[in-house]
């Protein structure tokens, strides 16, 4: 029996099969008894909401697609069908139309935490990344989803987002007829993109399974940022995680709940149950909430080719992120005064995404590029800079001998139980 | 549990954002009055007598040019009719189809039927209205910003134009209507309907029941959508309660 794997596993049935594909080990190793530090707060969470949310993506989309007619002529037709006469149909596709907007939530927050509590410095860089490659194909995935009601802003985001390569100089315009398979968004743009749709989510669950192998080479990072020292600083992953995130995704179905069933188009916007109609153009075409602050960098700058060049900037930078910060002290927590540049990065981005939703005009118009000018400057300027001029304040010891005043305990002395997380 | 109120809350933030980023309405344009819907709120549903005259309405005024072709004549048994009430509105009108020897015909509806449109295609209906399209209605409350005042407001909008305002010729003057110009005719005035239950017919009447009724047939899932809710939110707030104590249970001996 040279070759086969010692499984441990009792179960005769289970032994055997993981002698031959030790799955039952993997799982036990990586979700069972996985060491993680035990002073998570609910921010990491996140990740594995994320998880369940591109599955409740893949599984309502399978079903819609299976009622889905990807042609410029019945496309709309067919969504309204799927609403009124598929079994369940309107569940689908308001869970599916706001588990959209309910990913980028969880993900956007999932990235605010990684910045706040340096999770992305030395030895997660990879994890980062490959998270940024995910936040990328998210962004293509959902637009060309939100295309596929055939809607008018279905059609005039299309429009607008595909024209966005016509910037390119030289080749921009045929790459443009190239995408588009035609001279304007059309039938073959609506078939590629439907095809893409249901692609590209594939795509994601294999960079999600290579953003959580490459996590689980390091170890998860914590609130501290300091690595754990020993069995005492951490918690199998099952029961302790397994729990707490369980507490997590309870809340987040509460609040994808009180969306689905109270206020479905919420998020939406009115236009897209208007026909897409190529000869008349919408009084304002906005892209959907999660994109609005690309939008706004892209418009801050007069230069179509220079806006375009900082939207894609925007998440360019995320990648080189890891070595823009060169600060060695992962949390922020400790950096008080990167503290407040961490707030007003939050700040930018909120504000571009306001800006994002408003004509550009007027007083919009210096917001939008004074907070793009500062979305750049944090990253460019401040991370660099500051890790080499600020003081950060003493870290502790281990995770769990954090210096709260009563200093380190004798070991062997069971400490007070911890508060809640 | 801090981490969790802040995480809430920024969830919350992101969710109530979009209410700040909502763009603003055009110049020019008026603010809505504002109707108490029956249909409006978290536990609201169709007053469904109001509901069946704005199918009158409908019936009699707006069917001979719009159209209401995402709805089939089955459709009415939510607002209260009965089947023999819905087969026999259906038999009332006649379908285009093809006879048995491939020429274009027309028979009676039925109830599976979609609602019959007044016009074969664009063209025709644009022929037929001085240029102008008059929209398909199965969606028009979900198609509009504050869709239901929307229709309300332009229904009852219809005045004369201020002085110096150029009416292009064939037009009509709205307060509503962005732009303040809309070939649609002015379709309700008072009395325009006779309601068979004494409900009075002033024309803000006849608007809000017509549009209660689009309304329904724009979400023909409303209630049963709000109802699951309600049951879905309660039974997860129980399993949230339920989850919570078994977490605190087996966290209480870690330190």
């Amino acid at each position: 029996m040279a070759g086969l794997y010692k499984s441990d596993v009792k179960n005769p049935i289970l032994n055997w099969i993981d002698s031959r594909l030790p799955v039952v080990t993997m799982m036990q190793r990586e979700y069972g008894s996985f060491p993680t530090p035990k002073n998570f707060n609910y921010f990491w969470a996140f990740g594995g909401l994320a998880m369940v949310n591109l599955m409740i993506m893949i599984a309502t989309g399978v079903f819609l697609a299976m009622a889905y007619t990807p042609n410029t002529l019945m496309a709309f037709d067919s969504v309204e069908r799927i609403m009124r006469d598929v079994n369940y149909g309107w569940l689908l596709r308001y869970a599916h139309a706001n588990g959209a907007s309910m990913f980028f939530i969880v993900v956007y927050i999932h990235t605010f935490r990684g910045l706040y509590y340096g999770s992305y410095k030395a030895p997660r860089e990879l994890p980062w990344m490959l998270g940024v490659v995910i936040l990328l194909l998210m962004m293509a995935t959902a637009f060309m989803g939100y295309v596929l009601p055939w809607g008018q802003m279905s059609f005039w985001g299309a429009t607008v987002i595909t024209n966005l390569f016509s910037a390119i100089p030289v080749v921009g315009e045929s790459i443009v007829t190239w995408l588009w398979g035609g001279f304007a968004v059309d039938n073959p743009t609506l078939n590629r993109f439907f095809s893409l749709h249901y692609l590209l989510p594939f795509a994601i669950v294999g960079v999600v399974f290579l953003h959580v192998v490459a996590l689980h080479i390091t170890g998860s990072n914590n609130p501290l940022g300091i690595e754990p020292k020993g069995p005492q600083d951490t918690l199998p992953f099952h029961p302790y995680y397994t729990v707490k995130d369980s507490v997590a995704i309870c809340v987040y179905f509460i609040v994808f709940a009180v969306l689905v069933f109270f206020f479905p188009n919420y998020l939406g916007h009115p236009d897209n149950y208007i026909p897409a109609n190529p000869l008349v153009t919408p009084a304002h075409i906005v892209p959907e909430w999660y994109f609005l602050p690309f939008y706004a960098i892209l418009r801050a700058v007069p230069s179509k080719l220079g806006g375009v060049a900082l939207m894609f900037g925007a998440i360019m930078v995320l990648f080189a992120l890891p070595w823009l910060d060169t600060s060695k002290v992962r949390s922020t927590k400790f950096r008080p005064i990167y503290r407040i540049f961490f707030w007003l990065l939050v700040i930018s981005c909120v504000t571009l995404g306001v800006v994002g939703a408003k004509p550009p005009e007027g007083i919009w118009v210096p917001i939008g590029q004074l907070a793009t000018a500062y979305y750049f400057a944090h990253f460019l300027l401040v991370l660099p800079i500051l890790g080499k001029l600020e003081r950060p304040r003493p870290l502790p010891e281990s995770i769990s001998r954090p210096v709260l005043g009563g200093g380190p305990l004798p070991s062997g002395v069971p400490a007070k139980p911890m508060e809640k997380a | 549990m801090r981490a969790l109120r802040l995480a809430a809350l920024v969830g919350a933030t992101l969710l109530a954002a979009p209410l700040a980023t909502t763009p603003a309405r055009a110049a020019g344009e008026v603010e809505l009055p504002h109707v108490n819907w029956s249909f409006s709120g978290l536990f609201g549903t169709f007053d469904l007598a109001s509901a069946q005259r704005g199918f009158q309405v409908y019936n009699s005024v707006c069917s001979s040019c719009h159209s209401l072709k995402q709805a089939y004549y089955r459709n009415l048994t939510g607002i209260g009719l009965n089947e023999e009430q819905v087969k026999a509105i259906a038999a009332s009108k006649q379908i285009p189809t093809i006879n048995d020897e491939g020429q274009p015909a027309e028979r009676p509806g039925l109830p599976s039927d979609h609602f019959r449109s007044p016009f074969p295609n664009e063209l025709a209906a644009r022929a037929a209205n001085n240029g102008a399209l008059p929209p398909d209605l199965s969606v028009i409350i979900k198609a509009r910003e504050d869709g239901a005042n929307y229709v309300h407001g332009v229904l009852t909008g219809y005045a004369d134009p201020p002085p110096g305002f150029q009416l292009m010729s064939g037009m009509n003057y709205n307060n509503v209507f962005p732009g303040h110009q809309i070939a649609m005719a002015q379709p309700l005035r008072d009395e325009t309907v006779e309601y068979a239950d004494g409900t009075p017919n002033t024309l803000d009447q006849e608007a809000r029941d017509v549009v209660t009724f689009l309304a329904y047939i724009a979400e023909p899932e409303m209630v049963e959508r709000k109802r699951t809710g309600v049951k879905v939110i309660l039974f997860l707030l129980l399993l949230t309660g339920l989850t919570y104590s078994v977490k605190r249970k087996l966290w209480s001996d870690v330190h």
